[in-house]
């Protein structure tokens, strides 16, 4: 018998029974979307991430307060971490050869208004270097001014669409906001940028390190960025820069450095395993989906028993009735792969409509998985039906 | 052609044998035309399907053509179905999502026959059967009588040396069995052994003999036409019961008509 007259046996049951056809096929077609839907966005979410952080570039070193290590020793005694000041970012880039730029960090939160606008916004106190190390870049007026750090000059910078909301379409520069109860002159506004490493750079406010630390009443940075020269031996670099703060610390490593790709590095971990569980959970459909192509196939083969038995008396031998029927469960849940694929594809089609800026694509592997785990539960879950067909005593067959 | 043996049937009910056939030995020649005849329960579908190799018996030898089917493995049991052995059937047996002529030509395709040469001869073998203008109705578009006729047909497509029918003519009216019966007679005369289980006189008595079975056992043989309108088992097994009554009341197969088999 050729593939192809096997092939027309098979699709011939199939169709005889479109109900039920459709139905075992849309338990694969389920499992098989929801693989690729699912596997879609894990691996999206990772790349987004991982994207973000690339946007921080290679040659950031990030000293931040406090040590994630910091273990016990004696109760009281080295306990609390030193603060992480102005001075350790001075003196880190006075000392350590292959640090081109530091930018202090400091965070708050606060009321800015304008006349009787008014809304709570990120207050980000930094420096001038902070634009060049992010690549900030302004839509109006300048940055904060260059100079000594402790010059808390009483400026800030507005984000892009905080700057639409205070002043609609006044321009900005040179007007005098209020932040808490300071009073700041606006000297610029940041051009168009987004979320980054969540924080929506189009809604914050940025001042002067010194005078958000006074407006807070802050002592420690929340943040040291360094940017290394290119080419510089990024290891050597931390290596200098935890000998210099261990100094200036008495002794005692009371922050932490870290780069952007062990950041990156470990989100990333993260959300392949997210991934991974996520597409063993659609794993898991699939195989219930294949558990209903088992028990449609045993239907089918105790519904057409006498046609089992009237193949037999006319000569089919039992590999070409195994085969028959095995084909039949194989073609089942191909076409559920094939439209669990394509319902899959639209899903992903959908959410890239929604939300343009998330890169979903679904990995070659999920797919190429997806369509194999298909035709592999197929075969797999028709093996015990195909079989059965073929044991059938003919005699009985025929006259049952 | 046929030639059987010593043949026992024996099948195992609740841990008890049952002799579904009993020393049954017999010769078909080549071209003949044998009928079966006997009450239900009697064995005789059960030596159809032995004759068929639907079945092996439990003792005893078939020889088909001079091959001794009880040695044949599994495929080479399904080769010999499909090239020497035509199967009709009381209840048809067509598959209804197929139309006549995909019926038709079912066996072929397990042969391997190639598709033109398929539709060639399941076409020819409908048209002897006068079923050519009904090729693509499907069976249930189709009467009882010519649906039996598609049966032949497909019985017949692979050219077998021996036709097998187990009461042809049991579900139809005395027309359409006719016309089925002139269309197995008219198989016959053209060379080709056949072999018919009915309970109907008037269809056993066309063949050139009549084997009469009674609890498993051949009880008697006679000419076609030797066979009246009389019930010949009624007589065979009178006769028969004297020496075999305690026998075939311990043993007697469970009735069921022509499914003997359990």
């Amino acid at each position: 018998m050729s593939f192809a007259d096997l092939l027309a046996y098979a699709g011939g049951a199939l169709t005889g029974h479109r109900l039920r056809t459709a139905l075992s096929m849309l338990g694969v077609a389920i499992g098989v979307a929801s693989v690729v839907l699912l596997t879609a966005l894990g691996v999206g979410a990772r790349n987004y991430v991982t994207d973000q952080f690339a946007s921080l570039g290679t040659d950031l070193l990030i000293v931040a307060p406090g040590h994630t290590e910091t273990t016990g020793g004696v109760p009281g005694l080295g306990g609390t971490p030193r603060d992480l000041t102005l001075d350790d970012g001075r003196a880190v880039l006075r000392s350590v050869r292959g640090v081109l730029q530091a930018s202090p960090v400091v965070m708050g939160s606060e009321a800015v208004s304008f006349g009787d606008r008014s809304r709570d916004v990120a207050v980000v106190g930094t420096s001038s270097e902070y634009a060049e190390i992010r690549d900030l870049h302004v839509a109006a007026g300048q940055f904060l001014p260059p100079g000594d750090w402790d010059r808390g000059a009483p400026v800030a910078v507005l984000g892009h669409d905080l700057a639409q909301a205070l002043f609609v379409a006044r321009d900005p520069v040179g007007q005098v906001i209020r932040i808490g109860e300071f009073r700041m002159k606006v000297i610029g506004v940041l051009a168009k940028l987004g979320v980054n490493l969540g924080v929506n750079f189009d809604e914050v406010v940025m001042v002067p390190a010194a005078t958000n630390m006074r407006m807070f009443d802050r002592t420690s940075l929340f943040r040291l960025l360094l940017k290394t020269t290119p080419g510089a031996d990024l290891d050597a670099v931390q290596r200098d820069v935890k000998a210099v703060l261990v100094e200036r610390h008495a002794g005692e490593q009371d922050f932490t450095l870290i780069t952007q790709d062990a950041l990156a590095s470990s989100f990333s971990a993260i959300f392949n395993a997210l991934t991974a569980a996520i597409a063993g959970i659609a794993a898991i459909s699939l195989s219930v989906a294949g558990i209903g192509i088992m028990n449609v196939m045993l239907v089918s083969v105790s519904e057409r028993t006498s046609e089992i038995g009237l193949l037999k008396a006319v000569g089919a031998e039992s590999r070409q009735i195994l085969a028959a029927f095995l084909l039949e469960a194989v073609l089942l849940s191909l076409a559920g792969g094939l439209v669990g694929l394509a319902v899959g594809w639209a899903g992903l089609e959908a959410v890239s409509a929604l939300y343009p800026e998330f890169p979903v694509r679904p990995p070659g592997w999920a797919v190429a998985a997806a369509l194999g785990v298909s035709l592999v539960v197929g075969a797999l879950f028709g093996v015990l039906p195909a079989r059965r067909a073929t044991r059938l005593d003919p005699v009985a067959a025929l006259h049952g | 052609m046929i030639r059987l043996t010593d043949i026992w049937r024996t099948y195992d009910v609740g841990g008890r044998p049952l002799h579904a056939l009993r020393e049954v030995t017999e010769e078909v020649g080549d071209g003949e035309h044998v009928a079966i005849m006997g009450p239900s329960g009697s064995g005789k579908s059960t030596l159809l399907n032995l004759i068929g190799c639907l079945d092996r018996p439990s003792r005893g030898t078939y020889e088909l053509a001079g091959r001794n089917v009880g040695e044949l493995s599994e495929a080479e049991l399904a080769e010999v179905r499909r090239h020497q052995i035509g199967f009709v059937f009381q209840s048809f047996h067509l598959v209804q999502r197929l139309d006549a002529r995909a019926n038709v030509e079912l066996p072929m395709a397990f042969a391997g026959v190639e598709r033109r040469e398929r539709r060639r001869r399941a076409d020819a073998a409908l048209a002897a059967v006068d079923m050519a203008d009904r090729a693509e109705h499907r069976p249930d578009m189709l009467s009882g009588g010519e649906r039996q006729r598609v049966a032949i047909a497909r019985a017949v497509v692979m050219e077998p040396r021996v036709l097998l029918a187990d009461e042809p003519t049991g579900n139809l009216d005395s027309r359409s069995g006719g016309q089925v019966l002139a269309r197995l007679d008219e198989l016959n005369r053209g060379g080709i052994t056949l072999v018919v289980v009915t309970h109907d006189p008037a269809v056993a008595g066309r063949a050139d003999r009549v084997i009469t079975l009674v609890d498993g056992r051949i009880v008697n043989r006679m000419r076609g036409e030797e066979l009246g309108a009389a019930n010949p088992w009624i007589d065979a097994a009178e006769s028969a019961a004297e020496g075999e009554a305690e026998d075939a009341a311990a043993e007697r197969p469970v009735s069921g008509g022509t499914e003997a088999a359990p």
